[in-house]
């Protein structure tokens, strides 16, 4: 698979280190309420596990260091979507 | 319904009457209008095993098998073939040795040739920490009555003089050896089970897709199928490497990830292995197929995926995985390769369960490890949906179990499936 880096152009795929869903970026916050031992369950242990196109973050530890949210299909791998993961998570009202 | 016992002298009957007599294996059925009182969905090796001790163990001889494809299409066609029960923790190994002692009788059980050979398996040991950690995984097995053999790096290189002992990175200084492993003929397996249930009156209905579930108040009535709707007191799921898209249907939610695993075959060789080999610290592990061929795999291309086939690197890394222990593989060609969907569960273990949905069963979870399990697991999730209550073997494969802090991560990785 070759993943357009938004700033270094096409890249092997070899060059990455695969994390998983993006889901992983919304680590709950708020620890202190009664539900938080649900929340961090829903976070850590069960997945979407789509079939069809999903958004994934992938580690360029072999290039800048950058991490990426790359949007693939887990159907066919077609990658439609390559974007910094800074980028994507700054849209979403976080700060980095 | 088929009776036909397969024997020498049937074969040799058949051999000098021009082979009139024989039947179809098993009986290609159609659903039937009033329902089943068990409908298993997934006609892969565990839904046959779980219909088979279903009908022979308790009885229950009113149940369907739903298969999207043809039977044995799935992964029970697509594994490396190998068996074993050579487990660390308590939740795992008594499990995987009843898998072992059931594979040991099965041809019996099932009057079916699925070719059980227990030729050895022997998982190869390169630095003291690696020793150590084997010699406790071998007193647990000692534990479970399953067997285990040290050999020192000696024996090793007297039984297989092609292994590189002196690699530079991963110096062969001992293996950790289970002489009652070994390989089956995994389709045979699928067809043997299909045979056994359908003998006893089980339906095996094959293009037939599973596209929704009939669920009221919480509980599961039946399914959707491309045949229609069929009603069931009681649905089990069993569809490893698609079980987040099936459940995804009646709204639940899994610890599991899909991932691409990929196998691989060389061309037929004269015979040079006769064992299993496993190189875990370089990602490999090989043996020799009755054709021949040099069969062997590695890790998973580590990416969640629902095709069926995976990508180059990971194709590099198991062949260069092989030609580092043993050299003279590079002199093989390969023949083939395929990749198989499999089911990652968030700690490497499997689950067999009950779900938040009445009447709607659970069986998936296998990670890379599900044909050695498939007596096993049919055998346990045959006993839950019989009588509500895990089988005592299988009891901590449960679906909350992560809730709960009671994790059965046998490599200690934590919760990062494409490490498992």
């Amino acid at each position: 698979m070759i993943i357009n880096h938004p700033l270094l152009g096409p890249r092997d795929s070899e060059e990455f280190v695969y994390l998983g869903s993006t889901d992983l970026i919304d680590r709950p916050t708020n620890w202190e309420k009664s539900a938080a031992a649900e929340d961090f369950h829903q976070y850590q242990y069960i997945r979407e596990n789509i079939a069809g196109d999903i958004q994934e973050l992938w580690y360029h530890e072999q290039g800048d260091q950058s991490w990426l949210v790359v949007t693939r299909s887990t159907l066919t791998h077609e990658i439609s979507n390559v974007e910094l993961a800074q980028d994507f998570s700054r849209v979403k009202g976080r700060g980095k | 319904m088929s009776k036909t016992r397969y024997s020498a002298f049937k074969v040799l009957k058949e051999a000098l009457t021009g082979h009139k007599g024989w039947e179809p294996t098993w009986r290609d059925a159609e659903p039937k209008a009033d329902g089943y009182d068990v409908i298993i969905v997934g006609g892969g090796g565990h839904g046959l095993a779980t219909a088979y001790y279903l009908a022979k163990n308790h009885g229950i001889t009113n149940v369907a098998v739903l298969e999207r494809g043809w039977i044995g299409s799935g992964n029970v066609g697509r594994n490396t073939t190998i068996i074993r029960s050579n487990y660390l923790l308590p939740g795992n190994e008594p499990f995987y040795e009843l898998s072992l002692q059931l594979w040991e009788n099965l041809e019996q059980d099932l009057n079916y040739n699925v070719m059980v050979s227990q030729r050895g398996i022997m998982n190869l040991i390169h630095s003291d920490a690696q020793r150590d950690a084997f010699i406790r995984r071998g007193n647990s097995m000692l534990f479970a009555g399953a067997g285990c053999e040290y050999l020192e790096a000696k024996e090793v290189k007297e039984r297989y003089p092609f292994l590189d002992m002196n690699n530079a990175r991963f110096p062969i200084k001992a293996a950790l050896a289970q002489p009652r492993g070994g390989t089956v003929r995994h389709d045979a397996v699928a067809w043997g089970y299909a045979r056994g249930a359908s003998d006893l009156g089980v339906d095996i209905i094959q293009n037939c897709e599973v596209t929704g579930f009939n669920i009221e108040n919480g509980k599961c009535l039946g399914v959707q199928t491309t045949k229609g709707d069929i009603k069931a007191n009681r649905v089990g799921v069993c569809v490893a490497g698609s079980s987040g898209r099936v459940m995804a249907k009646a709204g639940i939610k899994l610890p599991i990830e899909s991932h691409v695993l990929q196998a691989f075959v060389t061309e037929g060789l004269k015979p040079v292995l006769d064992n299993v080999i496993t190189f875990g610290a370089g990602h490999f592990y090989c043996s020799q197929s009755d054709k021949g061929g040099l069969v062997f795999g590695g890790d998973l291309d580590s990416y969640n995926s629902y095709a069926q086939r995976g990508n180059l690197p990971a194709v590099e890394d198991v062949c260069s995985g092989g030609m580092a222990i043993m050299p003279m593989i590079g002199r093989a060609r390969m023949l083939r390769m395929w990749g198989g969907v499999v089911d990652m569960s968030m700690d490497g273990s499997p689950f067999i369960d009950s779900t938040e949905v009445k009447e709607l069963f659970f069986n998936g979870g296998w990670c890379y490890g599900g044909f050695k399990a498939t007596p096993a697991s049919g055998y346990c999730y045959a006993h839950l949906l019989a009588t509500d209550v895990p089988h005592e073997v299988a009891t901590a494969y449960r679906l909350d179990r992560f809730r709960r802090g009671a994790m059965i991560d046998e490599k200690g990785v934590g919760p990062q499936p494409n490490l498992h």
